[in-house]
């Protein structure tokens, strides 16, 4: 056990401190906000109709018209990519919210009662044991390329990982007096758990909650990338890049500029993970390589 | 130690009991026929008879399972719809592409990530530091398929020192067999170097600070002596266990990869299988590499021992 690893001038200062005062998060967040912008601003920023094709415009090069060029349809690069982001930051958030819902309420039983502990993490390490793609493609295989579909084949796998980070604290939790002497002065149950118990998970869900958005987007475009993601018609990052396969060796800037968005959002979403790991809890430091 | 050896072998059945109960409802929880839905839109009512009979979808759903559980311990994977080859066989015929990706790839990110996470530690708060954990960042961050696209532009199509694409077996020559493995292994190490190097970072520094390694300085230990006796010794169980963890990951990147470099292994074959609704192949293919996950950790629980005498099971 050692403090080396903690900025020491950090330490003193309010939390929300070093969060403002380090430039790389400053950087991570503007970046991150900018590609959010406009990505919701997307229908009123886009030049050109994201989904229309215009055979005629096949994989034009970049000009005033079409800044990023067009591709193997016709369609506008630059506003597919702009669409795009409203697509993966959806599924981003979607399934950190969701995957962070199941798993806390999952994780608080199983961490609280022994008996049911050992079945409800016997499912789970069997869950964890299934390659993530693997099992993701074949959820979308089977129930169809909609964006619930993906959000849950991507969702599935990152449940048991929020189980075992809350049960972990619920297991710490429930020893520490306070837990014993709300169950002493006869709290009930849901409140002990609701009241005592979850309030421990916060911080580490907040960072947990960035890495899983961050992952979500990744897989999202790992999976149209593969062809087992949304309908190909709908313009996500993934998408784009996995229509650009085709003319990869005509136009490689197919896969280039929306790989640049997509390594660009998950970069600074990593990045303020980071930063806000280090500020709510310092202790996660030391297991940073585990995630 | 035998006896710890059976008790995880043990431990490792409700496992992967729980991964074949999943891969088997999988199919039969989706909403609709699974007959239909495997054979897609366009299916005669004569294919839908004939994939419910290879699937035996007309049993109750417990003879189903135990008919299918039965089959499997007998390392009958069952066979694929499409081109009627037993999946053990077509897993068989790929496995060779794949495991030579995944095992240069865990090798190189070894030799890389592991001397980089030491440096880092031992240069904690330089600018050597901060460019390896820049490096791993950037390395959690960049999809695996975006870093092979930009290696194959770059050697491959503008430099022309290595084909775009491809696979050759080791057997037919060490020079060709190379310039096809080179891309793909570097493309898919970047993420697994990334997950090491910090690994092998959080966990050199915490050794650094232990009273053994001031007193191994203290009595005039060579800097590389401390480093690498003292401290990456006793720092080597996180970062062995990490790559155990990682091996969902790895196994990800390949199918990934295989796709990018048209490499002909199990990702390729695992894609194809649902492009085209396989089923049969994609439930080999998900309790094959559960199956492997499980072993390799394993596996890594007993190779603790080499890295730390005190720990005996």
């Amino acid at each position: 056990m050692t403090d080396q690893a903690l900025p020491a001038a950090a330490r003193p200062r309010p939390a929300w401190f070093s969060l403002v005062a380090s430039p790389i998060s400053v950087i991570a967040a503007v970046c991150l906000g900018l590609i959010i912008i406009v990505s919701l601003l997307a229908p009123w920023l886009a030049p050109h109709d994201p989904v229309q094709l215009v055979p005629a415009n096949r994989l034009k090069p970049a000009s005033a018209a079409y800044l990023l060029g067009t591709d193997g349809y016709g369609r506008d690069v630059l506003s597919r990519i702009l669409y795009g982001g409203r697509i993966s930051l959806l599924i981003g958030v979607g399934s950190a919210i969701i995957s962070i819902g199941f798993g806390l309420a999952i994780g608080l039983v199983a961490g609280f009662f022994r008996w049911l502990d050992a079945i409800v993490m016997r499912f789970m390490d069997a869950l964890m044991a299934i390659p993530s793609i693997l099992l993701a493609i074949a959820v979308v295989a089977l129930s169809g390329a909609s964006l619930s579909s993906v959000l849950i084949a991507i969702t599935l796998p990152e449940i048991p990982r929020v189980v075992r980070l809350v049960r972990a604290v619920v297991l710490s939790a429930r020893e520490e007096p306070y837990v014993e002497a709300a169950i002493s002065v006869g709290s009930s149950l849901p409140k002990i758990l609701w009241r005592h118990i979850m309030p421990n998970t916060f911080a580490p869900l907040i960072v947990q909650g960035t890495y899983i958005c961050a992952a979500a987007i990744l897989t999202e475009a790992i999976l149209s990338f593969l062809g087992a993601g949304i309908n190909p018609e709908t313009p996500s990052w993934g998408n784009i890049m996995a229509e650009g396969r085709a003319y990869f060796q005509v136009k490689p800037s197919l896969i280039f500029w929306p790989g640049l968005v997509l390594s660009v959002a998950i970069l600074s979403i990593n990045l303020l993970g980071d930063a806000a790991r280090d500020v709510l809890d310092p202790r996660m430091k030391r297991r940073e390589g585990a995630r | 130690m035998l006896g710890y050896i059976i008790r995880r072998i043990l431990a490792a059945v409700p496992v992967m009991g729980c991964v074949a109960v999943f891969v088997f409802l999988l199919l039969r929880l989706t909403p609709g026929d699974p007959a239909a839905i495997i054979a897609g839109d366009s299916a005669t009512p004569e294919q839908l008879e004939r994939i419910r009979a290879t699937l035996g979808l007309n049993e109750p759903i417990y003879v189903q399972f135990a008919t299918w559980v039965g089959r499997l311990l007998h390392g009958d994977l069952g066979v694929s719809l499409i081109s009627q080859i037993p999946v053990a066989q077509m897993i068989g015929q790929r496995l060779e592409p794949s495991l030579t990706l995944a095992i240069s790839t865990i090798l190189l990110s070894v030799v890389v990530a592991v001397p980089l996470g030491v440096l880092a530690a031992w240069k904690q708060g330089t600018w050597i530091d901060r460019v390896v954990m820049a490096f791993c960042v950037l390395g959690f961050s960049v999809p695996v398929f975006v870093v092979g696209y930009v290696l194959i532009q770059v050697f491959a199509i503008d430099l022309k020192w290595v084909p775009v694409q491809g696979f050759r077996s080791i057997t037919r020559g060490f020079g060709p067999f190379f310039e096809r493995a080179v891309l793909p292994t570097v493309a898919l190490s970047f993420i697994y170097i990334a997950l090491i190097a910090r690994m092998t970072r959080a966990s050199m520094l915490e050794v650094l600070g232990e009273d053994y390694v001031r007193t191994a300085r203290a009595k005039g230990l060579g800097e590389t002596k401390v480093l690498l006796r003292h401290a990456l010794r006793n720092a080597a169980v996180p970062v062995v266990t990490v790559i155990g963890t990682g091996f969902t990951l790895l196994i990800s990147g390949v199918v990934v990869t295989e796709s990018v470099f048209n490499i002909p292994g199990i990702g390729r074959l695992t894609v194809d299988a649902v492009l085209a609704r396989d089923f049969p192949v994609i439930q080999g293919m998900i309790l094959l590499t559960s199956g492997l996950y499980v072993a390799v950790n394993l596996l890594i629980d007993l190779s603790y021992t080499l890295f730390d005498p005190r720990i005996r099971y």
